[in-house]
């Protein structure tokens, strides 16, 4: 029977939301080729992790020790390949976040597979949807070969319900082999706020912002929502990298999406047109954002926004 | 050292892009070319680094059809010193191209191969990784640098990738979910960079006039020995979902009014 390998993606114990709906695309491609998905979790925090994923899957693998203390690649996608051979997996399935598309290659390389990146649905055994340039064309690509390492857009994907019983965890045993690359720092960007690709409310601001996003966070902070900002704003260095919504930053799916100050270019539309609810201010009623936007308001941000947030305060 | 970059031949991302009728690709009549925006920076950087660790040499390479010529020709007006162009027509996949790349390198031996972290036609964040894994070497994906685009770091041209002292690895900061992460790589490694690492560079025309007298080498994957079967096939391709047109608000309350009765979102 054809086995799926899930590899997990965890930090100091937490499993990350992203991994659940990497699971839930897992399911869907076992439904297509009739195998077992079996949970994977590598570096420091897994066996402790392993215990929230048995909660999902049926087996759960850990692999832990030196070496692993950190999510390198090349150390990181030796243990999935080692860990897909012993189980003979058909497909290796991993969320499509910074580190799913940093080592889902290196183990496709790995493994003679062929990957089919950020997909967006699964077709079949063996095709899957994806999005080419910038999302202005859906292709279905197909994996021919006979191991598929398959990353997964997380919000395309619900996140996966529990099990009935809780599944077996076990240790595998493998080791780091010895690593190019080392860690030096991690250099967090620390924030009260939801995390973008998580939260169900998002409110971005761009270059009509100006650098003052404090309109911005304070209606984020009434909607409980994630910030978000568009290329412009994080290339002036007014807010961080992290924040970028877009074609090359995060791609997000809230259930409320709020644009200010943002005109809408094709590489910004990429990353948030899959919104439910999309509401553009914008002071330019000629800017494209307002052709995705559920509800436009032409209108300065800087006079909206605060206006908004009295609203919703009463509302709440 | 010796930096071997990529530059793709990809539609410009201004143009406006159609599915083909019959969904086998898009529309490529009436579309512009320029290189990946990515591979840019890419260029940029390693100009950055020569010009700081002479005697140094960039080249670089493009896959693809004779009119990628144009994409090293931008490069080598950027300040490249040569271009090689491995040429193919038609579409390879990101495995196929990783395993073309490999062929160049070790035939080159660069101590650093830059790349866009992803081609902005396909988009499939997929080829350097692949690079690094078949030569065994280590890698630094979505390269960029603590220091803002508008800092003074950057306007005085500095290099985000830091060179050791001894010149056998470099350090790099990535973008990472939740903040930067810096790693260290020893060399030869790859490196793939992301939008932050660097504004890139205009050709003047005294370098575009230089650029044309610049060497390119053209190499054919059949004398490379890489066998080019796709693992991955475009089956096809369509038009993504239209969003129903929505409609403009007159003003705040009326807004609020819709988020909270129509849309039943606060």
């Amino acid at each position: 029977m054809a086995t799926i390998l899930l590899v997990a993606e965890q930090a100091q114990g937490h499993l990350k939301k992203a991994t659940l709906s990497a699971l839930t695309a897992a399911q869907q491609l076992a439904q297509k080729n009739g195998g077992q998905i079996q949970g994977l979790l590598i570096g420091p925090g897994a066996a402790k992790s392993a215990q929230d994923l048995a909660a999902y899957v049926g087996t759960v693998l850990t692999v832990e020790g030196a070496g692993f203390e950190h999510a390198l690649a090349e150390v990181h996608a030796a243990a999935v390949a080692e860990a897909a051979k012993k189980v003979g997996a058909s497909d290796v399935v991993i969320a499509a976040t910074a580190y799913g598309k940093d080592v889902a290659p290196r183990i496709a390389a790995k493994l003679g597979a062929g990957v089919a990146s950020d997909v967006l649905a699964v077709v079949s055994a063996n095709q899957f949807k994806r999005a080419m340039w910038a999302g202005n064309a859906i292709a279905t690509v197909e994996v021919a070969t006979p191991v598929k390492v398959i990353s997964v857009r997380a919000t395309e994907f619900a996140a996966a319900q529990k099990a009935g019983s809780a599944g077996s965890v076990q240790t595998l045993g493998v080791a780091a082999p010895p690593a190019k690359t080392k860690f030096v720092e991690f250099n967090e960007v620390k924030s009260a706020r939801p995390e973008l690709t998580e939260a169900s409310v998002v409110v971005s601001g761009g270059r009509g912002t100006k650098g003052d996003f404090k309109p911005i966070e304070a209606l984020a902070d009434v909607l409980n929502a994630a910030v978000g900002a568009s290329r412009a704003v994080v290339d002036a260095g007014w807010q961080p990298n992290d924040l970028q919504v877009g074609q090359t930053g995060k791609v997000v799916a809230p259930k409320l999406y709020i644009a200010a100050g943002i005109s809408g270019a094709i590489q910004h539309l990429a990353g948030m047109k899959g919104s439910k609810t999309i509401v553009a201010v914008n002071k330019d009623p000629e800017a494209p954002i307002f052709q995705v936007a559920d509800y436009g308001l032409v209108a300065d941000l800087f006079k909206a926004l605060p206006e908004l947030t009295e609203e919703v305060k009463k509302l709440k | 050292m010796k930096i071997l970059v990529t530059v793709k031949r990809v539609e410009d991302y201004e143009s406006k892009i159609k599915v083909k009728p019959d969904n086998s690709w898009i529309v490529t009549e009436g579309v512009n070319y320029r290189a990946n925006p990515f591979d840019e920076i890419a260029v940029e950087e390693a100009l950055r680094l020569r010009d700081t660790n002479m005697p140094s040499e960039v080249v670089a390479v493009s896959i693809g059809s004779a009119s990628a010529q144009a994409e090293i020709r931008s490069a080598l007006a950027m300040g490249a010193d040569r271009g090689i162009l491995v040429k193919h027509d038609g579409f390879l996949d990101s495995d196929a191209v990783a395993r073309l790349l490999q062929k160049v390198v070790e035939k080159e031996k660069p101590d650093l191969v830059l790349m866009g972290k992803q081609a902005v036609d396909v988009d499939d964040n997929v080829a350097g990784q692949m690079l690094a894994e078949y030569l065994g070497w280590g890698q630094v994906t979505f390269a960029s640098k603590k220091e803002a685009l508008e800092s003074p770091e950057e306007k005085a041209k500095k290099p985000g990738l830091k060179l050791g002292a001894d010149k056998k690895s470099m350090q790099a900061a990535r973008e990472v979910d939740g903040g930067l992460e810096v790693l260290e790589v020893q060399l030869p490694a790859i490196v793939t960079v992301d939008l932050r690492l660097n504004v890139p560079r205009y050709a003047s025309l005294p370098n575009i006039m230089k650029a044309k007298k610049k060497p390119i080498e053209e190499l054919l994957p059949a004398a490379l020995g890489v066998d080019l079967s796709q693992k991955v096939k475009v089956v096809r391709v369509e038009a993504p979902p239209a969003r129903a047109a929505g409609i403009k608000v007159a003003d705040v309350p009326a807004l609020v009014k819709k988020l909270h009765e129509e849309a039943k979102v606060i």
